[in-house]
């Protein structure tokens, strides 16, 4: 399957999951599960970062717009497809590897530690930046951080869960560099 | 000049950044106040499409408790028809019919619609219910939305041809008049953002006499709701220290889980009722 191909399904994919599971799980009203944005961390390391950012604003607004609350979701996938480079860049262990391999998983960033880092920082900023946004109205200051640290361990514990079941094969490409 | 374009080339995706997140606030501040945009409209019959599909698969599981929620409905309303009251004098007769009026000159004001839930949240901080029933199926703008037992659920605040959209009661922007059953207080239902199915009532003043577990009605003061449709029970009393009112906490009647049928609730007075209020604004301001 192509690259655009895999990720258009991908796209698709999560936003449903989103949408009719995961929006329908009421586990506490202080934790939210949230799994699609896993798609901006699986993509490829070699696009545009300002396309990213695109990318990831078409995400956000796609599930704004099923939440009827438009700019909350992409407003924070935004910034999510911001740092990601940033991150990359720290975590990623050799020279090349982002050649090396087509997108981030546990293999390419060299095992499972610095990979769940990577997801982790990424989904803290993704929470904090979103319930920051909705917070912003109410202001209560704890209610804001326990929720958001609450539901970066459940995003957290789906990625570990998602990763573990859909592995993804990542093959070494040579003669890239 | 050529500065800028150097910097705009060095900070171009810091730039992008600041130019994106600018616009989602914009949306954000600007959807939350005003729900009438164009875009909204077209969003909801695509994003309408997809959540009918879902929630046909949703439903089929729900069909039980459906059943008995309509059982109890229809009992509730059997018990109301006038065949089950005798008069003892037979020289009047009751006639109630769905025209405008009936024969004893009363006048109809409120006309329910049934809709079944499309899509439902409870979990953000600005909750919507979407309805499968738009302006072709005679749904109207700022309608009142009730439960099948008549506990309040929000106000409709978009419609578009198939669809609309309902401001649930768990929305930071709701506001609706209720009335403490047992004295009589007149406050304000709203919502702060936390735990759905619970509400907070505000502006009773603190010589009122509030029980817990005494109810809180709909007042009828607002043309969008009729009066005694129940709101919730009191479950908490905070007295606010800054001011001289009490902060009640209240158990929503309506269990925004797992609703899956609701009606609107039409007032065919409202327009009259608008217009005089308009006049007597305009006269006021003239």
């Amino acid at each position: 399957m192509s690259t655009l191909v895999k990720n258009i399904v991908r796209f698709i994919l999560l936003i449903l999951v989103q949408v009719f599971v995961l929006d329908r799980i009421h586990l506490h009203y202080m934790v939210t599960p949230y799994i699609y944005f896993l798609f901006i961390l699986w993509v490829p390391f070699q696009l545009n970062r300002t396309a990213q950012m695109l990318i990831a604003f078409a995400l956000g607004f796609t599930l704004d717009g099923f939440r009827h609350n438009p700019g909350f979701h992409a407003a924070a996938c935004v910034l999510l497809a911001y740092f990601r480079p940033f991150l990359i860049g720290i975590l990623i262990p050799q020279e090349g590897a982002d050649h090396n391999y087509e997108e981030p998983s546990a293999k390419s960033m060299g095992g499972f530690m610095p990979y769940m880092l990577y997801a982790g920082v990424l989904t803290l900023i993704h929470h904090a930046w979103l319930f920051f946004l909705e917070a912003w109205q109410l202001g209560n200051i704890w209610y804001f951080v326990i929720k958001t640290l609450l539901s970066t361990a459940i995003s957290l514990l789906l990625i570990i869960i998602v990763e573990l079941i859909f592995s993804r094969k990542q093959q070494f490409r040579t003669n890239t560099v | 000049m050529r500065n800028i374009f150097l910097f705009i080339r060095r900070y171009f995706h810091f730039l992008a950044l600041l130019l994106l997140q600018a616009f989602c606030i914009y949306l954000i501040v600007h959807y939350n106040t005003y729900h009438n945009a164009v875009a909204s409209v077209y969003m909801n019959e695509i994003t309408g499409k997809i959540n009918t599909q879902a929630n046909k698969i949703d439903y089929y599981f729900q069909l039980k408790k459906t059943n008995e929620q309509l059982a109890k409905d229809n009992e509730r309303l059997r018990n109301q028809l006038k065949a089950d009251f005798e008069r003892p004098d037979t020289a009047t007769k009751m006639v109630t019919d769905s025209i405008a009026y009936d024969t004893l000159g009363n006048r109809r004001k409120w006309r329910y619609l049934s809709a079944k839930v499309v899509s439902n949240s409870v979990s953000a901080q600005n909750n919507f219910i979407v309805l499968g029933r738009g302006w072709a199926q005679q749904i109207k703008k700022d309608e009142g939305v009730v439960d099948p037992n008549n506990g309040v659920v929000g106000i409709v605040t978009d419609v578009s041809e198939n669809f609309s959209v309902v401001m649930s009661l768990l929305h930071k922007d709701s506001k609706i008049s209720g009335k403490l059953k047992k004295s009589g207080d007149v406050g304000q239902v709203i919502w702060d953002g936390k735990e759905p199915n619970r509400l907070l009532m505000s502006d009773i003043r603190k010589s009122a006499k509030v029980i817990k577990g005494d109810t809180v009605y709909t007042s009828g003061f607002t043309p969008t709701f009729p009066y005694g449709l129940m709101i919730g029970t009191v479950d908490e009393i905070i007295s606010d220290k800054s001011t001289n009112n009490y902060i009640i906490k209240l158990k929503s009647a309506t269990n925004f889980f797992s609703l899956q049928y609701v009606y609107a609730i039409e007032n065919s007075q409202k327009e009259e009722i608008n217009r005089l209020l308009e006049n007597a604004k305009n006269k006021i301001n003239n």
